[in-house]
């Protein structure tokens, strides 16, 4: 009876043998989506599954709230998945994995991706890789184009300052009856980029510093537009504390007459725009500082408490590989942070001439980038202020306190975050 | 042998193991163990995040701070005015939540209330019309904030039905005061189902004889409501009082979901502080968090001790009448 019952055992045993060594490791990567992404990037990793059987990659689609949320409070807990794709590049450097010893061409990497791979590395660190850029953004405004034909109003040249869209734009909706002149994304990243033309300097050496007069500048034409319905409150408004809210869906439903949020907002109109209204990116408008939007992007990090770096490190280096790499951009119409692909160009897969010409507008602005709006995307802290910002800037907007109150809140609010965050 | 005996066997040789005094711990043991793990621990961590600083979430890396936490909460020029405060934000939080709390449990009760007399009364589709009324009880509290979102918004259904009827567009959400007040209407609408059943479980228990006694002796309707209706619906009223109280001052999903606290900080009640202190910030201050979270407990405790205190001498006068 024992024999059986070792020999049933043995033979059990031997039968899960090969199920054992053909398993694959499983990897999770948690992503967001802006446009259609999620879908380009499954269908390159089942490309990489099937070329790689002894890898698994499950693509775990989450709201972007998630991301800026959950992903923290997970990542703090020793509970990070392998990798995910963030915006928030700095933030928690600190866990990411340095992939640089386990790639295989590292070289290729340092190269290629030399501009943003400092906007993941932890303070001090100037060598590691600590992630892949999977795409590179720039703030810039959006218009529709056939509200200011209805109009018989010219668009404002490249060099058209603020106060001149602005007057433009107001013109335009008076005109046309469209509702909203002017709409930006209830986001502290978002008005960086013209406060920076307005002047604003975000630094006093190394120390950041948020209100200086070119920030008040730029905060009070906000103000101001809120005032004189130049923008409307129906965005800014409409959510409370540092939540972010965006006027994509008022853009595509002909509502607003230019819109400032980013390149990543393109593939999405294509689809829900189509050619339903001439629409297109412009160039950033000018202050007396310069005529910025903010750099950005959105990558891939790996984690360290992660059990597979050296399987994550497979799969980043043929996602970054420059086939795949110039493929995803291709199709998802994403701005590459890939500097050999940049140079050659990227074969876009649209014949949208809303999309070329954005393209195009999107690229030039990535060329008048401020120095100092790529300083503060770099500082991994740039939240505490750009959170600051959002919350008392639209305070004041609805009324509760005075401009120059929460020029002060603002301060204090930076002041303290720093603080509770240790930052000397 | 019957599924009976299969239960019972077991717990009978545990009773001859320890004894049958001790057999009640392991009846309450389950229930204990879940409570244990998913209240009393929390509380107990909540107290800990309450005096240590930092921003890390393992306790064990976080430095005691004391009573710090409390002191910044409560640190202001001259109390009363919001702007003098340190904690500006949390203190908006808190005088919002009181005016919310006040409005919304005097409106939630007072409606429910009345709801439940009609629905007591012999009508025509009572099964029906109760049915509608707790409706609302059953959606998802996000559900709840999309569609008033969608009735409320500048192009939603009301005003839509206001400019159709000559009028101009109302800012429902946009202004301070009408999100506010919408805030207080969608939290009713939503609850008052689950208050209106307990308060019709108070009336139906509410001998009818009273009722017909009172009618003979051609007692009018008002004071029969008031000597004899609201005299025994009183324990389910405190029931309501309570419940209703703590979870207004818990007000967060559907009021999150509608306004996201806003415009400006016109609605953002002392629970949404608390998340984003937490969670929501980069720099996620924990510790603020829970101290603010322990100030609220307290507060609610507080207020629920004194309802009760209420009820107990109230009932206590009723019965020496």
């Amino acid at each position: 009876m024992k024999s059986i019952l070792r020999r049933t055992l043995l033979a059990a045993l031997a039968a899960l043998l090969p199920g054992v060594a053909l398993a694959a490791t499983e990897l999770r990567l948690m992503w967001y989506n802006d446009g259609n992404e999620g879908e380009v990037m499954r269908d390159l990793l089942n490309r990489f599954e099937a070329a790689n059987p002894d890898i698994k990659v499950i693509l775990d689609q989450v709201p972007y709230k998630a991301i800026n949320e959950t992903l923290p409070q997970l990542v703090a807990s020793g509970q990070a998945p392998d990798m995910a794709r963030i915006t928030d590049l700095g933030g928690q450097a600190d866990q990411y994995l340095d992939l640089g010893p386990l790639l295989k061409d590292r070289a290729y990497w340092d190269s290629n991706f030399a501009n943003t791979l400092p906007w993941m590395r932890p303070a001090g660190n100037t060598t590691g890789i600590f992630g892949l850029a999977t795409q590179l953004t720039v703030t810039m405004p959006i218009v529709n184009e056939t509200l200011f034909q209805q109009a018989g109003i010219p668009l404002p040249g490249a060099k058209a300052t603020w106060a001149d869209w602005a007057v433009a734009a107001k013109a335009v909706a008076q005109k046309t009856g469209a509702p909203i002149p002017i709409a930006m994304d209830r986001s502290g990243h978002r008005v960086a980029g013209p406060a920076i033309s307005m002047g604003a300097r975000f630094f006093d050496g190394d120390a950041p510093v948020l209100v200086d007069d070119g920030f008040k500048a730029m905060t009070r034409l906000i103000y101001d537009w809120h005032r004189d319905g130049t923008m409307s409150k129906q965005i800014w408004g409409s959510v409370g504390g540092t939540s972010y809210r965006g006027a994509n869906e008022e853009f595509a439903n002909g509502q607003v007459v230019l819109y400032f949020s980013g390149n990543w907002q393109f593939p999405q109109f294509a689809k829900t725009i189509g050619d339903g209204f001439d629409w297109h990116g412009v160039p950033n408008p000018c202050g007396p500082a310069a005529c910025t939007g903010m750099p950005g992007g959105a990558a891939i990090v790996a984690y360290k408490s992660g059990k597979h770096p050296a399987e994550v490190a497979r799969v980043l280096d043929y996602i970054a590989s420059e086939p795949v790499y110039a493929e995803f951009h291709a199709r998802t119409l994403f701005l590459t942070a890939h500097a050999g692909l940049a140079a050659k160009g990227i074969d876009y897969k649209t014949d949208m001439p809303q999309i070329r010409k954005s393209l195009a507008a999107a690229s030039a602005n990535v060329i008048a980038l401020s120095p100092v709006a790529y300083k503060l995307q770099t500082y991994a802290r740039n939240r505490i202020l750009f959170n600051a910002l959002i919350v008392r800037l639209n305070q004041a907007i609805a009324g509760e306190m005075s401009l120059d109150d929460a020029w002060g809140r603002m301060t204090s609010d930076v002041a303290d975050g720093l603080k509770a965050a240790g930052v000397k | 042998m019957t599924p009976s005996r299969l239960i019972d066997a077991p717990f009978e040789a545990l009773q001859r193991r320890i004894g049958a005094a001790r057999m009640p711990y392991v009846f309450v043991a389950p229930n204990l163990l879940v409570f244990g793990v998913f209240v009393a621990a929390p509380m107990i961590l909540n107290v800990w995040y309450a005096v240590t600083g930092g921003t890390q979430l393992m306790p064990g890396d976080r430095p005691y701070v004391g009573a710090g936490n409390f002191a910044e909460l409560l640190d202001c020029g001259t109390y009363g005015v919001i702007a003098t405060c340190k904690q500006d934000r949390f203190w908006r939080a808190v005088a919002n939540t009181s005016w919310f709390v006040a409005f919304q449990v005097i409106g939630l009760v007072a409606i429910s209330l009345v709801t439940a007399l009609v629905l007591n009364r012999r009508m025509a589709w009572r099964g029906f019309f109760r049915a509608v009324f707790f409706y609302p009880v059953l959606l998802s509290p996000v559900v709840v904030a999309l569609v008033w979102k969608w009735i409320l918004q500048p192009d939603g259904v009301l005003n839509a039905l206001v400019v159709a009827s000559g009028g101009a567009r109302v800012p429902f959400l946009l202004d301070p005061g009408w999100a506010f007040s919408w805030t207080i209407v969608v939290s009713i609408w939503a609850h008052m189902g689950f208050y209106t059943l307990i308060l019709l479980a108070g009336l139906q228990a509410i001998p009818a004889d009273l009722y017909e006694a009172a009618e003979m002796d051609g007692t009018s309707a008002a004071r029969v409501f008031r000597r004899i209706t609201l005299p025994l619906l009183m324990p389910n009223m405190m029931v309501v009082l309570v419940l209703a109280l703590i979870r207004a001052v818990q007000s967060f999903d559907e009021i999150y979901v509608l306004t996201g606290g806003g415009p400006g900080t016109a609605t953002q009640y002392i629970v949404q502080y608390i998340y984003e202190t937490a969670f929501a910030n980069q720099t996620h201050i924990l510790g603020l968090a829970a101290a603010a979270s322990m100030l609220v407990g307290g507060v609610l405790l507080v207020l629920t001790l004194l309802q009760l205190a209420a009820s107990a001498r109230a009932r206590g006068s009723e019965a020496r009448r």
